[in-house]
């Protein structure tokens, strides 16, 4: 017995100073090194989206340190995974920050981690670029949103659908995943359409809970809405994984795209991957980016990303290309402030344009969210998506939608004097509140 | 001199393609010409009205290509072709005859834009052009798009092949369409009137559109014939959604089933709270995808047998998977339900993550054979074939495991060893390999639901998840032990929510069903069919 507590004694010590070792050399490396912080969850639900932004977030970071690193330092990727578990992202969130001392972190997927990892970004002061589009209504100093705001990604595309190219759309159906980005999504939608002049009989609202597999009842009520005589459209930001079911039914079920088209917030290239796309040619998605987009900023990034995951058959999407005008913006933004000092980052940040992969430049708003194009894409046999209309400009992220009476007087600017993310015009003042 | 030459070949290559061609035929050739020139959607638009107002039925070739998005401009000379696209090249046919007339590759094409207005375009012309089209299926597609879309114009085409129908459905078709159109020209009110009665009598979705349609564009005597219409076929529609619902629910009590008829095993006959069941679903759904990829690269002409060859093999495999759990871990926890749990638990996380590093995270892509795609209809009700598989496949399971519980000896062996595990082991019967055995079928078991479940849900590491809850759900309810059971409360469950769905919603209508399971097992806490006798007080 006593032998053995000894040899426990004898290896724990080693261990001890084995990890003190490895301490000093991580401390030591640390010195020539930019720490880039990655957070995406590599396990559990969230997997299936945010591995791939890891993947790309270390394929950038690669490509850097090719051209000589930022500031005559290489910069080195630490990558924690939070499990998509929303508690988790806050704690490795902290975890970055405070032990791996990195420059700013690159991450999260759902609002829902975002709002879990806010307070410790304004409390450590660190940069977190989200790379996915959002139901908006937030504006931190910390965080740059480099996804869609509402107003980049619904509002035109709902346009498009009214529009007699979209086939002048009447009646509306409203479909989502009940969480907040679809319900905030169909509020300011649904406002909108109001506005527009459709009345509240020809809107038809439904949520159904994540990873829905079921949508045999969704699908025929959809068909019975569809068969009032007007034109039919559903809009639908139904998340993930419950998107294959629900496509697989509509096009069981015969609905074609000609007859009532889907318009999806959330289908991007990677999730038509797991499909079968050919019943569902002609249904829609609206976005910033397609791997289709015929430009060589985008045919080089693509060939890029194959050869740095070693599969020709992977796709690339929208929040990818949204890593990639961040993580530029960024390093331009360090290069401006000559440190990578996270005060000096931020103010460096509001202005800074860098090239997109549709053949234009984004810019760097003082709302912290960007200038994007929007473009409407239908679903091709291939999986690939064909653009059908684009926005003839870029369009400017609106944080605080105009569409809700709560947030239409606010607005953001965290440029110096005013340094509010919710100024209130109607008020004068710092403090205004959102819809969440 | 180089420059001479050019021009006269040109002008001779001019003179070949008109000289051979009928005036007609070079007129149409002259109108797809403008597809080269068509810049936007519209311009586009205003080519396929002109083709389709050309009447003639050779369009139909450049229109379906156009449609389907296989028409293409070649970059050099603009001239139009309806191309096949294979790997890098685009063989090139004749937009009109259809003949070959060599490859080009992708790059020097520029494949002429689509949208769903366009498509929509399209496939009207097409319903006119293609009424007496020989394959009935056609022609009953031409009469489905009329009807959709009536315009007077269509009236005379239609009485014409109405006039020369000799299939008696196609033309009961054809006089619904016509009907439909009539309803949207100028003809006596007495016609419209007998028009309204003959689109009511059809009683579909389709007919209530249209006539709502009329409805609000009307008055008199023909609004009242189509609000009184629109209100009898309405009450008729009333009726099948009812039996719609009843369907729902029984394909979603068939897919309960399949999630939990393995279970039903692992912890109604063993007791053992299998929390890594769910993976072993997503292992057979994987071995469906491995399989499909096989049969994709080396036999594409087994594709529609891939799930029969599927289904041996996810048995298998999940089968051999239960088999190194039991033995490696969970006999040394007999006795430690919350042990098994906790390691079960665990063995779902490694499973989940094995397949999600091996696969990759992103979701897989299962093909349906064609037999799995698609819909019939019955009545007024659109029963998708992948669902009435399912749920007969769901039926087979059951009744392959029920003869193997009750007819043969192994599983009179494994009740015994349920039923009473000390006198099993004395009567000679191997009580340790029963067990092993028995987790093995009702892993495997498990396997072969993913095979089915792959066709209607994601083939991604996550799949197991969403059925682990709702199966532990029906083997609780239905009575723990009781494979009966387990089959009653599969479909009752889905029944009830498929018919509290249309009027709670979703989300509220699980909510509300899961209270009702809490409330009935506070009420019987041993389920529908309680097992009696000694085991059960053990």
């Amino acid at each position: 017995m006593r032998g053995n507590f000894a040899k426990i004694t004898k290896i724990l010590s080693a261990g001890v100073v084995a990890v003190g070792l490895l301490a000093s050399a991580s401390a030591k490396a640390a010195e020539d090194t930019i720490k880039v912080g990655i957070l995406h969850s590599l396990s559990g639900t969230m997997a299936i989206s945010e591995t791939t932004l890891k993947d790309a977030m270390l394929m950038l970071i690669e490509e850097q340190n090719a051209k000589g690193g930022l500031l005559g330092k290489k910069l080195e990727a630490v990558v924690v995974d939070p499990a998509s578990n929303w508690p988790l992202f806050a704690e490795k969130a902290r975890e970055l920050i405070s032990k791996d001392k990195v420059a700013a972190v690159f991450g999260c997927w759902t609002s829902v981690s975002r709002k879990s990892v806010l307070p410790v970004f304004s409390e450590l002061n660190n940069i977190l670029f989200y790379p996915v589009q959002y139901e908006g209504e937030e504006s931190e100093r910390n965080v740059f949103y480099t996804g869609a705001a509402p107003n980049q990604q619904a509002i035109p595309a709902v346009d498009y659908l009214m529009s007699a190219d979209g086939g002048s759309v009447k009646r509306w159906v409203l479909e989502g995943t009940d969480y907040v980005y679809p319900r905030t999504t169909n509020k300011i939608l649904e406002a909108y359409l109001k506005a527009k002049g459709v009345a509240a009989e020809d809107i038809m609202v439904n949520y159904t809970p994540f990873g829905f597999a079921d949508w045999q009842t969704e699908v025929s009520a959809i068909k019975k809405f569809g068969s009032a005589g007007k034109k039919t459209a559903v809009v639908s930001t139904v998340n993930g994984d419950a998107n294959v079911p629900f496509y697989k039914e509509l096009g069981n079920q015969g609905i074609k795209a000609e007859d009532i088209p889907v318009m999806a917030f959330s289908v991007g290239e990677e999730e038509l991957a797991g499909l079968d796309t050919a019943p569902l040619v002609g249904h829609l998605a609206a976005w910033n980016y397609f791997e289709s987009v015929d430009t060589p900023e985008n045919k080089k990034f693509i060939a890029d990303w194959h050869k740095f995951i070693k599969n020709d058959k992977r796709t690339t999407n929208d929040p990818m290309e949204a890593h990639y005008i961040g993580f530029n913006m960024w390093v331009k933004a360090v290069e401006k402030a000559g440190t990578t000092d996270p005060d000096k980052v931020i103010d460096a940040m509001v202005g800074v344009s860098v090239p997109n992969l549709t053949g234009g430049y984004s810019t760097m708003m003082p709302n912290h969210h960007i200038t994007k194009p929007v473009l409407i894409g239908e679903i091709q046999a291939d999986g690939q998506f064909e653009t059908v209309s684009q926005t003839p400009g870029l369009v400017m992220g609106d944080e605080w939608s105009d569409y809700l009476p709560d947030s239409k007087d606010l607005i953001s600017d965290w440029r110096a004097p005013l340094s509010c993310g919710n100024f209130n015009v109607a008020t004068g003042k710092c403090g205004g509140k959102g819809t969440n | 001199m180089l420059l001479l030459r050019a021009i006269g070949l040109m002008l001779l290559l001019m003179m070949a393609s008109l000289l051979p061609s009928k005036a007609a035929e070079a007129e149409l050739r002259a109108t797809i010409a403008k597809f080269a020139a068509a810049t936007g959607f519209s311009a586009t638009e205003t080519v396929v009205r002109e083709l389709a107002a050309s009447g003639d039925p050779s369009v139909e070739r450049p229109l379906s290509a156009l449609a389907d998005g296989n028409l293409y401009i070649r970059k050099a000379d603009s001239a139009i072709f309806v191309g096949k696209e294979s790997s890098d090249n685009v063989e090139l046919l004749d937009p009109l005859s259809g003949e070959k007339s060599g490859e080009a590759a992708k790059a020097d094409l520029t494949k002429i834009k689509v949208n769903n207005t366009l498509r929509r375009v399209i496939r009207d012309a097409l319903g006119t052009l293609t009424l007496r089209a020989k394959d009935p299926a056609v022609r009953i597609a031409a009469a489905d798009t009329m009807f959709k879309t009536p315009d007077a114009a269509n009236i005379e085409p239609l009485d014409a092949a109405i006039a020369a129908e000799t299939d008696a459905n196609v033309k009961a078709l054809f006089e619904q369409a016509r009907a439909a159109s009539v309803l949207v020209s100028d003809k006596p009110e007495a016609d419209k009137l007998a028009a309204i009665a003959l689109i009511g009598a059809r009683g579909d979705r389709d007919a209530v559109s249209l006539l709502t349609s009329v409805e609000a564009g009307s008055q008199g005597a023909v609004k009242d014939a189509a609000t009184a219409a629109i209100a009898s076929i309405n009450s008729t529609l009333a009726l099948w959604d009812a039996g719609q619902n009843i369907w729902y629910g029984i394909s979603l009590g068939s897919v309960l089933l399949l999630a939990a008829i393995g279970l039903a095993i692992t912890f109604g006959v063993m007791g053992v709270i299998n929390m890594a069941h769910g993976e072993m679903v997503m292992l057979g759904a994987y071995t469906t995808f491995v399989v499909q990829q096989v049969i994709r690269t080396s036999f594409p002409g087994l594709f529609d047998w891939s799930l029969v060859i599927a289904l041996p093999l996810a048995f298998l495999v999940a089968a051999l998977v239960g088999l190194a759990i039991e033995r490696g871990i969970i006999r040394f926890l007999y006795g430690g339900p919350l042990e098994t749990l906790l390691a079960t638990w665990g063995v779902s996380l490694v499973l989940q993550q094995a397949v999600r590093s091996i696969f990759g995270p992103t979701n897989q892509e299962v093909g349906n054979p064609s037999w799995m795609s698609g819909s019939f209809d019955v009545g007024q009700l659109a029963i998708t074939w992948n669902r009435l598989w399912i749920l007969v496949f769901a039926l087979t399971v059951f009744g392959v495991l029920l003869y193997v519980m009750k007819r043969t000896p192994w599983g009179l062996q494994m009740r015994a060893v349920t039923a009473n595990r000390r006198m099993a082991a004395s009567m000679g019967i191997r009580t340790p390999w029963v067990d092993a055995l028995t987790f093995a079928l009702g892993s495997g078991i498990a396997g072969i639901a993913g095979v089915a479940l792959s066709q209607i849900d994601n083939v991604s590491p996550n799949l197991g998840r969403g059925y682990i809850i709702d199966s532990f759900m029906v083997v609780v309810f239905g009575g723990v032990g009781n494979l009966w059971g387990t089959l009653v409360g599969a479909f009752s469950l889905g029944i009830v929510n498929k018919f509290l769905e249309p009027y709670a919603g979703a989300v509220l209508g699980k909510i509300v069903v899961l209270v009702l399971i809490i409330l009935f097992i506070q009420k019987r806490p041993r389920g529908l069919f309680a097992l009696k006798g000694r085991a059960v007080e053990a």
